[in-house]
């Protein structure tokens, strides 16, 4: 066991501070966690503190200790996050939450930073209007148009609920896979990666396309349900 | 009293700005409203001609800001209508001379003693447009149906909502409506479709706006002809009455070729 200070993380979340309390006996881990608020009286002053105690058991005579403790030197409990069923029983015969508003924070945290390269996207709400740009490296979601003179730059793919008309580049980056979907496909320049089109003549029917690039071209077809595509 | 401020802006150049202030300002001090229009192209003045008090002027709006003269004796009165007032611009200077926050002081100063104060933006994005806006209540989106002004007037509407001053309402001036129904202009719906703002006024094109301009005598006088009537409706729908817009179908093409009546 290292110094004591790593037993204990602390973390800024929304609902207040966020300890994780793992990796000794509750006995040490408490005593190391007064510690480190009497050390630093004036940040923890006032504050709302969610605990995360991993897979320790806890009984209603320690849990309560700890809450008396930290109410003592001005620090209120509030919710206890365990994978332990007993904890978690007891911490709610305490009166204390046992989620936070999202699921499990230290999972969610970790999911989000393995998918965000293609799972974050930026929402936008139309119409873009002329001289607008929107530059992002992830995926871009417009609901509206994207009316002429208007520009989107995007790592990734690009997706239009409504009419694109202004410059778009998906897959700024070198992505290949970048896609650019609208409800009617019709920008003044396309481009994906280092490819650059220009829309053919306006369609009669504006149909929702999906543009793409196969063996290097820039082709644009109609999304049709149930084709998988 | 309180007056509302009101600007007409459009990004491109010779849509009509200036007339359409002239008109709109002549429209709402005929109904027995107190108006103060304010030339805000400084350098490029046109709104005096246009009003036909070109050769009044002694003060100007520059004169005003930098103290020179109070703004009573910047404001000339039209002979034409008692409640018609023109602040012109400047034409020794440019739009440097004057900055948001003046034209915010000068609006605040004018507002207890007036019912409207319209504001003529210059054309472009900058400076000028920058003035014209910033002591706005009401931005009303001047466009032509073309291609070009209407994309001028979405980056103006774009900005205006960046600045808080949206949602601006949009007059399309200058429709032909046989052009329209031959294919070769976009009509009202493509202009709407595309701006997505609330329509305030639909102003047919007609020869003899130039005619009223170059004699100083806007048309809006005279609410025999289509475009006059187009600017009072605008006027009276500024007033907040419910106003149909006008019928410019084939019907009233004939009375056209037959000679107004």
């Amino acid at each position: 066991m290292g110094e004591k200070s790593s037993l204990i993380q602390i973390k800024g979340i929304r609902d207040g501070l966020l300890v994780t309390l793992t990796g000794a006996d509750w006995p040490e881990l408490v005593a190391a966690f007064i510690e480190n608020i009497e050390s630093r009286a004036a940040f923890f002053q006032g504050g709302r503190v969610v605990l995360d105690v991993g897979s320790q058991d806890l009984r209603v005579a320690e849990l309560s200790k700890l809450r008396d403790d930290l109410s003592e030197r001005g620090v209120s409990l509030w919710a206890v996050l365990s994978e332990s069923k007993l904890t978690e029983r007891t911490a709610q015969n305490l009166g204390l939450a046992t989620r936070l508003s999202k699921p499990h924070l230290s999972e969610a945290i970790a999911k989000a930073e393995q998918t965000l390269p293609e799972g974050a996207a930026k929402w936008v709400k139309g119409p873009i209007r002329s001289g607008a740009k929107i530059d992002y490296d992830g995926n871009v979601v417009v609901m509206g148009d994207v009316n002429s003179g208007a520009e989107i730059i995007a790592g990734g793919s690009v997706i239009v609920w409504g009419r694109l008309r202004g410059v778009v580049h998906a897959g700024a980056q070198g992505d290949q896979t970048a896609v650019v979907c609208a409800l009617e496909l019709a920008p003044t320049q396309l481009r994906i990666a280092g490819e650059i089109a220009i829309s053919p003549k306006k369609q009669a029917k504006p149909q929702p396309e999906v543009a793409r690039l196969q063996d290097g071209q820039l082709e644009a077809e109609p999304w049709h349900a149930g084709t998988g595509r | 009293m309180t007056a509302k401020v009101v600007t007409v802006a459009s990004g491109k150049g010779g849509v009509g700005k200036t007339t359409s202030v002239a008109n709109i300002a002549v429209a709402l001090a005929s109904r027995g409203q107190k108006v103060t229009c304010i030339d805000g192209d400084i350098g490029l003045r046109n709104l005096d001609v246009i009003l036909g008090l070109e050769n009044r002027i002694v003060y100007d709006l520059v004169d005003v800001i930098e103290g020179r003269c109070r703004l009573r004796q910047a404001m000339i009165r039209d002979k034409r209508l008692p409640e018609l007032y023109l602040i012109p611009a400047a034409q020794t200077r440019d739009k440097s001379a004057v900055s948001p926050s003046d034209m915010v002081r000068l609006c605040d100063e004018l507002r207890p003693e007036v019912d409207w104060i319209l504001i003529d933006s210059p054309a472009g994005i900058e400076r000028g447009f920058k003035n014209a806006i910033a002591a706005s209540d009401r931005v009303l989106v001047l466009t032509n149906p073309e291609v070009s002004a209407v994309r001028d007037a979405d980056r103006v509407i774009g900005i205006l909502d960046a600045e808080g001053k949206g949602p601006a309402s949009l007059i399309i001036n200058r429709l032909n409506p046989a052009m329209v129904r031959r294919g070769d202009m976009l009509s009202v719906e493509d202009v709407l479709d595309l701006l997505a703002i609330e329509l305030i006024g639909i102003v047919p094109e007609d020869e003899n706006i130039i005619v009223a301009s170059n004699r100083g005598q806007p048309l809006a006088f005279d609410g025999k002809i289509k475009a006059g009537l187009a600017f009072q409706n605008i006027a009276r729908r500024l007033m907040g009455e419910k106003v149909p817009f006008i019928d410019l179908e084939p019907q009233n093409v004939f009375q056209r070729l037959l000679g107004r009546k």
